[in-house]
């Protein structure tokens, strides 16, 4: 029998209690793993485990998909109408918004972002898209298109089947209803596969799915590790998409095993090391916050946070003067603490990577500026960091770090920085401010990345396509372009009148 | 000063409180120089309901300005699509929790049965206030490609801006949501002007309006007389555009207006004469029923009603005789009645209309098969009336009669039945019952008609477009195309690298 959590908080900033069962979750039920193991759950603001979840193996991927394809093939799919699956999204939201702030607790517990992002932005963005995409769910048209008058020709946006969306831990219930609200909207069917890290508010919303009135096996959220579960959706043969937002060195091996298994389709959203460039004419104060939060928003663990900040030499001892003062003044502390602007890193192995990435730029001879230790004894705490003095083969200034880490580089001319910032296998995001709009736009149009964001940083919006160029990914999320991913396009020919 | 009065429906041992001023600022109040009223009649009795305030063109002013002025600061460009998306379903939510009530109201003023304003122009309406949400945040521009060395193009799709919105006495709350749901999901504000004959719903959906939260301003509706409120949007100069359901007749007046004022946009939902197609390969039980359907539904007081049925002659008696029985299960009484299937016409005015076609198809020579008879009790009822031995130049086979009043007229090909179905300055729906796969897409081709129905009648979906070709109509209604209606398109070229060399030469 799978355990339930019991949680209660009472905290400066919130109060409350939440239970539910840690199951895996498929055809509507929660059930023990096929193998009766569980995967230990830390609290990372103490390190400490605070319960325990069901673990998934390969049997029960089979177990979800069979529960996944009978839904698509009886109460889902083609079966049910586009006005249905809106409904039901839509009473999905409105069942969030019921349990707002217990969702945001348990993913400010779970993840170590405070308590106030995870209000503010993680569930109140993640309510927003999946409202966003239950509009979407009646309006999927295909085309009818003029070929001749002894024809009709049109087109049909099929859903593709069961669809497998394995999703990482830096923004957990984010990350969930980025996946599972187009996926919906267009008709298909799911098998999530929620970080091994960060589980709870994936199996808390399973409970929700249930309350809002999805038919069972329509969302199956099997909790596992990657080698085993991630591996088993990536090759499974009777899924036919895979969605998969992660690190550029795993989004290869879930490409690869697509290949190998059936050809199925695949989205990406990998890392970055998202450029972001300051000229002589931008506004200091506003590019000062707007950097700040491009690397310290979720203690840099943000795929698209602007960790090369590029800084015109005109202005660069004032610049980096005041972005220090700024990365000073964050506080530092328990997720649920009054004035906490940062928490822990989400785990031990981030804690471990980041502070590697911070020895070996000591090592490599750049300048922690500010920053570069541990936060207290307990926890996973690092503080926000800067480096200059850097060059561009250095690991700090090539390699994603996923941590509150920012390299300073100064630049002279426009050119030069442009080629800098494009020299990176990534492409997900880039930032540019300057006062000038002319050059502001001109830069921000060469730029290699998905997004480019021109006097601001890190802004997403639910109707505005997101993705990344070159190795940090394959696909689009959010905005329309999201719905391309869940359909399959098939175009019908039929012949009125042509003999052959 | 309250502006509301008691209405008792004694048939359901109710009261409904129903607000009887102009809507304005999301305020009720009295006209500002007139004392005209309006008496609400209810159909099924002849009994006055209520009288609720009139508005003259002054009162039109006052509603355009604070249409615009809410234009201007609380809504149009001031408010993101997530707001607009949001009030609106809360609009939805509000409608549905007072269903039943609005329902009534419904009935007993226009005279259609609870049970059908509740489940089907209630239940219609709050999907398509939900499905214009749910665009809201969606409208999207293009950017398109130039030059990128020097120029970024794109296109906004700004919301027009004050929209004058006319609809009719036949579906008071679904025209209303489908004029007010796109309109306010693109960021229009609008004056609403409903029908004379049937205002009280209108008047309940701007109270809850303001409870959902819109600001005040952004819905105004102003009920008046057609040449009065409808006339002074269509030639107000501040009116941006003006959307009207109604007749083909009134239609011609309000785009005469639009052109010789401000060149409004106009959209236009007019009459129609439609015809249904029945071929010898079709289901004969299921097309008599969609037949009787298109002709009945409403009491024959829909603009696509299926007025003209012509029959393939080798299942001509087959399938007439179906179609009677068919008619003859209709149950016509009074709409608050729960065993009514249809209500009776909506006015004296529409009664002595449709019973003035009547008499014209007897006069003319065509045969009565069932009806044709007046009701000798209380209440404005026509039975549904067939006539058969029809010909084109019969008056009840050219002109829209908007009423229970069918037209049944036979063909021996293909040829004929398109010819004899397109025979009509209107194109608003049309339907055709055929088995034969090619046969249907061929004749759904060649149909002149905005809808075209096949093997089915009258069923409409929020995401599929409606309206008229001829003089049906200007422009469609529902699914994205609304959208369009109510957008105005602004290309932006953004130059950040071109240098004028000045003289050219």
């Amino acid at each position: 029998m799978p355990s339930t959590f019991a949680y209660e908080w009472n905290t400066p900033t919130y109060k409350g209690k939440t239970s539910f069962n840690t199951g895996l979750f498929i055809n509507g039920q929660f059930v023990d793993g096929s193998n009766n193991t569980t995967i230990e759950v830390v609290n990372p603001t103490t390190g400490k485990v605070i319960t325990s979840v069901s673990e998934g193996v390969e049997k029960d991927i089979d177990i979800a998909v069979e529960a996944a394809q009978k839904a698509f093939d009886t109460v889902w799919g083609l079966n049910a109408s586009g006005s249905v699956r809106s409904e039901l999204l839509w009473k999905l939201s409105t069942v969030m918004e019921e349990h707002h702030d217990e969702l945001s607790a348990i993913e400010a517990l779970d993840n170590g972002k405070t308590f106030g992002w995870a209000q503010s932005t993680d569930v109140a963005f993640a309510t927003k898209v999946i409202k966003y995409f239950a509009g979407w769910a009646d309006k999927i048209s295909g085309q009818t298109i003029e070929t001749d008058e002894r024809k009709l020709t049109y087109t049909r946006h099929e859903p593709i089947g069961v669809v497998g969306q394995i999703i990482p831990w830096n923004f957990p219930l984010l990350m969930l209803s980025w996946k599972i609200g187009p996926a919906l909207a267009t008709g298909n069917t799911i098998v999530l596969k929620p970080s091994e890290f960060t589980p709870l508010t994936a199996i808390k919303m399973c409970e929700l799915i249930n309350k809002a009135g999805f038919p069972p096996g329509v969302v199956n959220i099997v909790t596992g590790y990657g080698h085993t579960v991630g591996a088993a959706i990536s090759s499974h043969m009777k899924i036919d998409k895979v969605a998969f937002t992660g690190s550029t060195l795993v989004g290869r091996k879930i490409m690869e095993a697509a290949a190998k298994s059936n050809l199925k389709n695949v989205t990406l959203e990998l890392g970055g090391k998202s450029p972001n460039i300051i000229f002589n004419d931008a506004d200091m104060e506003k590019a000062v916050d707007w950097t700040t939060h491009g690397i310290f928003w979720n203690h840099g663990q943000a795929c698209c946070a602007g960790s090369r900040i590029f800084v015109q030499a005109g202005i660069y001892d004032e610049f980096l003067k005041r972005f220090t003062e700024k990365a000073k003044a964050i506080k530092v502390g328990d997720p649920f603490g009054a004035g906490v602007d940062q928490g822990p890193q989400v785990s031990q192995i981030q804690y471990d990577r980041i502070m590697g990435y911070i020895e070996s730029g000591k090592t490599e001879g750049a300048t922690c500026h500010t920053g570069g230790s541990r936060v207290g004894t307990e926890g996973y705490f690092i503080e926000p960091t800067i480096f200059t003095n850097v060059k561009p083969d250095m690991k700090i200034v090539q390699e994603e770090i996923f941590g509150p880490v920012g390299v300073v580089i100064k630049f002279e001319d426009e050119a030069d920085v442009l080629r800098q910032a494009n020299d990176t296998t990534y492409g997900l995001a880039a930032a540019v401010f300057s006062q000038d709009i002319n050059r502001a736009l001109s830069t921000a149009h060469k730029l290699q990345a998905g997004t480019a964001w021109v006097n601001c940083a890190n802004q997403l919006h639910a109707n505005v396509p997101f993705g990344g160029f070159k190795q940090s990914g394959i696909g689009r999320e959010l905005g329309e372009y999201a719905l391309h991913n869940y359909t399959n396009v098939k175009a019908v020919h039929v012949n009125l009148g042509h003999t052959l | 000063m309250a502006h509301s009065v008691s209405v008792k429906i004694p048939k359901l041992n109710k009261t409904i409180e129903v607000p009887t001023g102009l809507f304005i600022n999301n305020e009720f109040v009295p006209s500002v120089d007139s004392q005209e009223r309006i008496e609400t009649v209810n159909p099924a009795t002849e009994e006055v309901i209520c009288s609720i305030v009139a508005a003259s063109e002054k009162d039109i002013d006052i509603a355009v300005a604070a249409a615009r002025q809410a234009f201007k600061t609380t809504w149009g460009k001031n408010v993101t699509g997530w707001e607009r998306a949001r009030l609106l379903n809360k609009l939805a939510d509000l409608i549905e929790r007072d269903a039943q009530e609005l329902a009534e109201l419904e009935a007993l003023n226009n005279g259609k049965p609870v049970k059908m304003a509740r489940d089907f122009d209630i239940g219609d309406s709050v999907q398509c206030l939900r499905y214009y949400a749910g665009w809201a945040d969606k409208i999207t521009g293009q950017s398109i490609e130039v030059d990128n060395k020097s120029k970024l193009a794109f296109t906004r799709h700004d919301p027009i801006g004050v929209c004058g919105q006319i609809i009719p006495w036949n579906y008071p709350i679904n025209m209303w949501a489908w004029k007010v749901a796109p309109a306010l999901a693109v960021g229009c504000t609008i004056v609403m002007k409903p029908s004379e004959l049937t205002p009280l719903t209108a008047l309940k959906l701007s109270e809850l309006a303001k409870e959902a939260g819109f600001p005040p301003g952004v819905i105004n509706t102003v009920p008046s007389l057609g040449p009065v409120g409808g006339a002074a949007l269509a030639s107000h100069h501040d009116v941006d555009k003006v959307a009207f359901t109604g007749s083909t007749v009134t239609g011609r007046k309000i785009m005469e207006a639009a052109a010789k004022s401000n060149l409004k946009k106009v959209s236009l939902e007019l009459g129609g004469k439609s015809p249904h197609l029945v071929f010898e390969s079709a289901d004969l039980e299921q097309a008599a029923s969609w037949a009787a359907l298109g002709i009945c539904y409403n009491s024959g007081q829909d603009c696509t009603a299926g007025s003209r049925v012509y029959v393939q002659d080798t299942v001509y008696d087959k399938f007439t005789s179906i179609l009677v029985d068919r008619v003859k299960a209709l149950v016509v009484g009074d709409g608050l009645e729960e065993a009514t299937g249809a209500g009776p016409v909506v006015s004296k005015g529409q009664y002595d209309r449709v019973w003035g076609y009547i008499d014209s198809g007897k006069a003319e020579g065509a045969h009565v098969l069932v009806g044709g008879e007046k009701r000798q009790s209380k209440g404005y009822y026509v039975d549904p009336t067939v006539f058969t031995n029809i010909t084109s130049d019969m008056k009840i086979v050219k002109e829209e009669i908007f009423g229970p009043v069918l037209s049944v007229g036979v063909f021996k090909t293909e040829e004929e039945a398109i010819a004899l179905a397109n025979d009509t300055t209107y194109g608003l729906g049309a339907g055709l019952h055929s088995n034969d796969a090619n046969q249907c897409m061929r004749v759904s081709s060649a149909l002149e008609a905005g809808t075209v129905w096949v093997n089915q009648y009258n069923i409409l979906n929020n995401n599929v477009p409606f309206g008229g070709k001829k003089q049906s109509g200007i422009g469609r209604e529902l699914g994205s195309y609304a959208l369009e209606e109510y957008t105005s398109v602004k290309a932006i070229h953004w130059n950040f690298g071109d240098k004028l060399d000045w003289p050219l030469y």
